[in-house]
């Protein structure tokens, strides 16, 4: 075991995978020489060589099309994107050239490709740089998209995701790189794609959320026990496919639940969550299915993010919400 | 003290040509490297070809086929930009370039499978170098850069070649990969067909630059121009490019002027509200197989017997390709919620019992 946080177990996935499949490539810009903007490569260049590890010029869509065309090849590219908002540039790439490849193909090409990118609110970052676009990918078939919550996680869904052969968009939390060290194992191990994790066992209420929210949601679980309100949280660590299973049967046991989720309310990975429940247990409940989530605004300005994400004030009263109903 | 050369200048460029439109030689020094053999296996390509645009054209009206660009005209920078390639070598086509893919080894029925919409029309077979078509205008081209350097990383001195016209060349992803293929040298052939429209729009609307193949000169990668209605003119230039790119030369623009003769699409295209008869009847008296047929009947390697002979082979591979497309069966829900992933995930898995 060694103390790692977010950023050191994404640099560690990294260095593993490179050393056990010389197929594994990592680029993107400024990823090479000066190990990425977070330093979430650093020192990969120089063990690998730059035939492995090296920074591309700065075109998003160029990035991830080089990894199609690499994916095609029989490589195994990790490309990443800068920061998430520069996926505008590579949608076109991304969503409809890798991860149509498989199903446009008949299964004669696939793209092994992971796409990471850091996201997420709280750090002041300029326009673009932390928007919560997981939906918009969420919503595209054929790519699977993956948030880890915590150092561990990030380490065993990193090496996962590149072990998969079908595209993975994976996005990391900028609150998150830098957040309190972890015990993380040595050498490789997996966090199996698609699968939930209960963080925390409760009677009352399920909150499902993901990301940098489960640490809101857990602060507001301790605050919520304080009131003698048990609360179980599911990071769903997967938002696309979801773990439904996990789900249902949390709900099954609590009868209420609320998604928490930074990215805007409408339409985002919340909803599916919440029509899942309805499909699959809407009988158990017994209160309508709250999602606590951004306002439908374009992404909130820096000097006001902290009251534009969710906050385990505003968790709490929807968890209140949900148990008078 | 002299003025600093501080302007960028761009040379005149002058286009390559091998035969003139009456079939003469007027570049000896430009031959390709073709023996005799290969000259009438090219010309018997070109002719088959058209027979077999002029055949899909018709089943597409008697709604047999779907989605078809015709590609008559073309036939020179299509078939001999392929033809001097190896079967190594990896083709990335944009929708127009069927001839390309099936000269590659594509199985007609799939293109006519890919007309039609079914699945089985992009599965490439195992052994054959290609992509199926890209509808994206553009995408290929940052594409095969990616497959260049997947030949360069292993070491194999194969070459990528992808097709996009003169309308792709003013896409984004058409400048990245020309961008990163000379940023990485690696072995991979642009070719523009520069047929004179994107759809209705003409060139001159496309871009302000004298020639699409200057637009090298910003990448850094070698550009030319090349007659793409001369099939020996388009083969030197390609045979040039790929020995460049398998030495580790690096990439090659290539701009093949030519036109085409149909409409953009046989879905509602019609030529004539943007382009008149007189330009067409200029160009048809550029065309590739006239061209082709008065240079090799007066070599004596071309007869009436052998262009017959050919007509007739392409009408029946035709008739059983769109036979066999036919008889393909359909697809089922189920099966492509299969085709999504390596791994069928359960919420897939539990839609294919909805369409079960």
């Amino acid at each position: 075991m060694a103390k790692m946080n977010m950023k050191e177990a994404i640099t560690d996935a990294l260095r593993i995978e490179l050393a056990r499949d010389e197929k594994v490539m990592v680029f993107g810009e400024d990823v090479g020489h000066v190990g990425g903007v977070f330093r979430a490569t650093a020192g990969l260049q120089k063990e690998f060589g730059e035939e492995r590890v090296f920074d591309t010029p700065l075109a998003e869509s160029g990035i991830c099309g080089l990894a199609v065309g690499l994916g095609v090849q029989g490589f195994r590219p990790v490309a990443e994107i800068q920061f998430v908002g520069f996926i505008f540039e590579a949608l076109d790439s991304i969503v409809v050239q890798a991860a149509r490849m498989r199903y446009r193909s008949g299964g004669r090409y696939n793209s092994p490709i992971v796409f990471r990118t850091p996201f997420g609110m709280g750090v002041r970052a300029p326009e673009l740089h932390s928007d919560p676009l997981e939906g918009i990918l969420a919503q595209s078939p054929g790519i699977k998209v993956v948030i880890p919550s915590n150092p561990y996680d990030a380490k065993g869904l990193l090496i996962a995701s590149i072990r998969d052969n079908d595209p993975v968009f994976f996005m990391e939390h900028l609150n998150l790189y830098h957040m309190a060290r972890q015990e993380v194992p040595e050498g490789e191990y997996v966090i199996e794609l698609g699968k939930a994790n209960v963080v925390r066992e409760g009677s009352d209420v399920t909150i499902i959320t993901y990301g940098n929210m489960v640490h809101t949601s857990m602060k507001a679980a301790q605050e919520l026990e304080k009131e003698g309100i048990q609360v179980e949280v599911i990071d769903l660590r997967t938002v696309s496919p979801i773990d439904t299973e996990t789900i249902i049967e949390s709900v099954k046991k609590t009868n209420r639940a609320i998604v928490v989720q930074e990215a805007q309310k409408s339409s985002g990975v919340a909803a599916e969550v919440v029509a899942q429940i309805n499909e699959y247990a809407i009988l158990h409940l017994e209160a309508p299915v709250l999602r606590i989530a951004a306002p439908d605004t374009v992404t909130g300005f820096p000097m006001i993010e902290k009251e534009w994400v969710p906050t385990p004030e505003r968790i709490i009263k929807g968890v209140k919400e949900v148990i008078e109903f | 003290m002299t003025k600093p050369n501080y302007v960028v200048q761009l040379k005149e460029l002058e286009k390559l040509s091998v035969l003139s439109p009456d079939g003469e030689i007027i570049n000896q020094e430009a031959m390709p490297d073709l023996d005799d053999n290969q000259l009438k296996e090219l010309m018997r390509r070109m002719v088959f070809t058209r027979v077999w645009d002029q055949r899909a054209i018709s089943l597409q009206r008697q709604g047999r086929l779907g989605f078809y660009a015709p590609v008559s005209g073309q036939e020179a920078s299509m078939v001999a930009s392929q033809f001097v390639l190896e079967k190594e070598d990896f083709v990335v086509p944009g929708y127009r370039d069927m001839p390309q893919i099936y000269w590659h080894g594509y199985p007609m029925y799939q293109t006519f499978l890919y007309s039609k919409g079914h699945q089985h029309g992009g599965q490439v077979p195992e052994g054959v170098n290609a992509l199926m078509p890209q509808i994206i205008i553009g995408a290929q081209i940052i594409q095969a850069a990616g497959i260049a350097m997947g030949f360069k990383r292993k070491g194999q001195k194969n070459v990528v070649i992808t097709y996009t016209g003169d309308g792709g060349s003013s896409q984004g992803d058409f400048y990245e990969g020309l961008n990163f293929a000379g940023a990485f040298n690696l072995p991979v052939i642009f070719v523009v067909q520069n047929n004179g429209y994107a759809i209705s729009t003409p060139v001159s609307k496309q871009t302000k630059a004298e020639s699409i193949a200057q637009k090298a000169v910003a990448a850094g990668i070698r550009g030319v121009q090349v007659d793409g209605m001369d099939a020996l003119a388009v083969a030197k230039v390609v045979q040039e490019a790929a020995e460049i790119a398998r030495n580790g030369g690096g990439a090659t623009l290539i701009e093949a002027i030519t036109y085409r003769y149909g409409p953009h699409s046989m879905s509602g295209d019609d030529p004539t509200k943007y382009r008149d008869k007189e330009e067409e009847e200029k160009w048809k008296e550029k065309d590739p197989i006239i061209r082709m047929r008065k240079f090799l009947q007066a070599k004596n390697l071309w007869t009436e017997e052998d262009e017959e002979k050919t007509m007739e082979e392409a009408r029946k591979t035709v008739a059983e390709e769109i036979k066999k497309a036919e008889s393909v069966e359909n697809m089922t829900i189920a099966g492509l919620l299969d085709s999504m992933f390596e791994h069928t995930p359960p919420n897939l898995e539990r839609q294919k019992k909805e369409f079960s």
